[in-house]
């Protein structure tokens, strides 16, 4: 909170010398240890500390990689096998890696849903969204650019997709993709700048990541109540309280990454990235990481490239909007009895519109029989994910500010404690 | 507006779960075009799975006498075959390279190198540390003698390929006859199990096309193909079983290590798990 005082009490002679000259025992005591917390907060909010551990481990993974992976249309195949095969432990360190992005992506989406169902993106936390937001994009970045490194046929094919997707902007798409791609195809000077930006962005992550902690700080986090902290009695200091609680959501998050990476670490991928890259033969079916295929289904939904291409960007940028969209005066959709639902049906539009990313554009989802020539007919994946569309721009752009506007909300809890007081009451009749 | 809006709304939410769990599973199935792979039961299945040495033993016998003819296995050095978990593996050999197994089957092959006085290529007996040798010079030598199609390398087959082994074991034993109204050029093989699609090649009721595709390689294994050393009965069937557990291990060596790791990680995980759970009732109680 900010007007949180400090309580850092210097012990000893070297805690004091310290303290007069760089106070960041001070400031680790003061975010980590005596910080207020709210007392009412539930296991989604342990998403935040499970998502710094999610980027701890991406980055000393990735780092032990690096020393063995190889950069070179030629050789980075290879490379990644020699790590698998003969580095010790290397298949840990790459399993953990490999997994750790599709556990990194699992985690972010239920602190974003979790930011979103208890209206954490309203004022004064707006830039702290906002920062959220920045991470989320530079970790799309990053986990496309590191797909791209093994240099299998699906990392290849990946690769020449989305880089192509610039090449839909008119008139200076063309030299930004010659740009960006190094080169009129992508090839060696791709793979060593995408190596280098994924090396790179991860730390931009980290220091993005300080100032969202840094901002969570100021303004304080928000709870399931979305009522702010009132009084001294609406708070328990974060050790050891949130601390444990914390510990508990990072052991059950790990049982999970661990059965992922010891008994199924190839369910998430695809087969055809074992195969090596092969510019002359295309895959039959290409199709990026699961976290990524929601937008996969909006870029494919819109029939017309740029238009494909500018929906899937502003899919992501209306996130950014979302603090601006939402009208309604009541943070915690736990007291919004028409948004609540409206809420459910988009994260069933999300779930729906990743099916749709991995499946063939002119699948049927229904089948309604056949025509006269005898070609089944019913509704194409491409149909179902053109609705789905319309529901997720719809959901932030019509109904998040007209609900806003209309709805009655239920009576809010006085306090934090109050709402405590009330729950536990009520669980014992 | 409230309450006809919200029943709407969560009546609309669960009809929408309803028909996506009815309608999912067939609009699934429908991905695939050739027929649903057979699984014979391997022995490295499951989290308890570990390799059966000599399903390995018997899988690089044929590996060697009949896929080797073609395909490289370039990942894939002698030495493996003695590594903990491989099919040679002996307790007596920490040290994979003084296997006198894994020396007298190196002994058999020969590795190419440069003769330091001459400059010239010579061929010399290959040593544990060499790799695999492949079956052709380079990719246009294996095209050339393949009709066009270069054979894929068998390193990392089995996680290549949708369906995994059991896709792998069923192509060996999906040959068949080629229905009639299949117009394939003999050079081409038609196999019930190929992930393809034969719209174009089929001649017959075009609503009826068979599920399956062609391939290049005529049928690689038939009943008494390779002997067995260990008396084990040599069906197509059980070839096809062994070469694919010899393919799975080729590309995943590391299995059983993984899974072992595994269990001790989670058990790990659970214990401390019970008693971060103590620590954390101990800490909440009376603050709820």
């Amino acid at each position: 909170m900010s007007d949180h005082q400090s309580t850092y009490q210097p012990k000893t002679g070297i805690e004091k010398w310290l303290d007069s000259r760089l106070p960041i025992v001070r400031l680790a005591y003061d975010s980590f240890i005596d910080y207020p917390t709210p007392k009412n907060l539930n296991y989604w909010w342990t998403f935040g500390a499970i998502l710094s551990l999610c980027l701890g481990i991406q980055i000393i993974t990735g780092v032990v990689l690096a020393m063995h992976y190889i950069a070179s249309t030629d050789h980075a195949f290879n490379s990644i096998e020699r790590i698998m095969r003969d580095v010790n432990h290397g298949w840990l360190i790459r399993y953990i890696h490999s997994n750790g992005a599709s556990m990194f992506f699992f985690a972010v989406y239920i602190h974003m849903f979790r930011g979103l169902y208890y209206g954490s993106y309203k004022a004064p936390r707006e830039v702290l969204w906002l920062l959220g937001c920045v991470i989320y994009f530079l970790m799309i970045a990053t986990a496309f650019m590191g797909y791209v490194l093994p240099w299998g046929q699906m990392s290849y094919y990946g690769a020449v997709v989305i880089t192509n997707l610039i090449g839909a902007i008119p008139v200076v798409g063309p030299s930004i993709l010659i740009w960006l791609q190094g080169g009129f195809s992508v090839d060696q000077p791709t793979l060593n700048r995408f190596f280098s930006l994924h090396y790179l962005l991860p730390f931009v992550i980290a220091g993005v990541t300080v100032l969202h902690i840094w901002a969570l700080h100021v303004t304080g986090q928000n709870n399931p109540t979305g009522v702010e902290i009132k009084s001294k009695e609406d708070t328990v200091p974060f050790t050891p309280f949130a601390t444990i609680k914390d510990a508990m959501g990072i052991i059950l998050f790990l049982i999970m990454f661990a059965v992922f990476v010891f008994f199924a670490p190839e369910v998430l991928g695809h087969a055809d990235n074992y195969v090596p890259a092969n510019p002359l033969q295309t895959p039959a079916h290409i199709v990026p990481e699961w976290y990524m295929l929601p937008f996969y289904a909006i870029l494919r939904a819109i029939p017309d490239k740029l238009l494909g291409v500018i929906a899937m960007f502003a899919a992501i940028a209306v996130i950014f909007a979302l603090p601006w969209l939402d009208t309604s005066k009541v943070r915690s959709m736990r007291y919004r009895p028409v948004m609540r639902w409206f809420y459910v049906l988009f994260a069933i539009t999300c779930v729906a519109l990743g099916w749709c990313g991995g499946q063939l554009p002119t699948d049927l989802v229904i089948s309604f029989g056949a025509d006269k020539a005898g070609t089944p007919i019913g509704l194409t994946v491409t149909t179902l994910s053109q609705f789905l569309t319309a529901y997720y721009f719809a959901f932030f752009l019509i109904i998040m500010p007209w609900i806003g506007l209309k709805e009655e909300p239920l009576p809010l809890p006085a306090s934090i404690s109050e709402a405590v007081l009330a729950a536990h009451s009520k669980k014992k009749g | 507006m409230s309450s006809f809006l919200t029943n709407s709304l969560k009546l609309l939410s669960g009809a929408i779960v309803a028909v996506a769990l009815v309608t999912s599973a067939p609009a699934l199935a429908a991905g695939g075009h050739g027929r649903k792979p057979v699984d014979p039961g391997f022995s490295f299945e499951g989290p308890f799975g570990t390799f059966d040495q000599g399903a390995l033993q018997r899988g690089y016998k044929v590996y060697r006498e009949v896929c080797s003819a073609c395909h490289s296995m370039k990942l894939v050095s002698f030495r493996n075959l003695g590594q903990k978990g491989g099919p040679f593996y002996d307790p007596k050999y920490k040290n994979p390279n003084d296997n006198p197994v894994v020396k007298q089957i190196a002994s058999e092959f020969e590795t190419a190198e440069i003769d330091p006085d001459s400059g010239d290529e010579v061929m010399r007996k290959s040593t544990p540390s060499d790799r695999f040798p492949s079956p052709f010079k380079n990719d246009e030598a294996a095209k050339a003698s393949n009709g066009g199609a270069i054979p894929p390398d068998l390193s990392v087959i089995n996680k290549a390929r949708n369906g995994h082994a059991p896709y792998i074991y069923s192509i060996l034993i999906g040959y068949e006859p080629k229905p009639v109204g299949l117009e394939i050029p003999d050079t081409q093989h038609y196999n019930a199990y190929v992930a393809g699609s034969l719209a174009t090649q089929w001649k017959g009721d075009p609503h009826h096309v068979p599920a399956g595709g062609v391939l290049a390689m005529p049928p690689p294994l038939t009943d008494g193909r390779v002997t067995f050393d260990d008396g084990t009965p040599s069906t197509l069937k059980q070839q096809a079983k062994d070469v694919t557990t010899f393919l799975e291990w080729a590309g995943d060596p590391h299995m059983v290590a993984r899974k072992q790791t595994g269990f001790a990680v989670i058990l790990f995980l659970i214990l401390l798990g019970g008693v971060v759970y103590l620590a954390y009732r101990q800490t909440w109680k009376g603050h709820h």
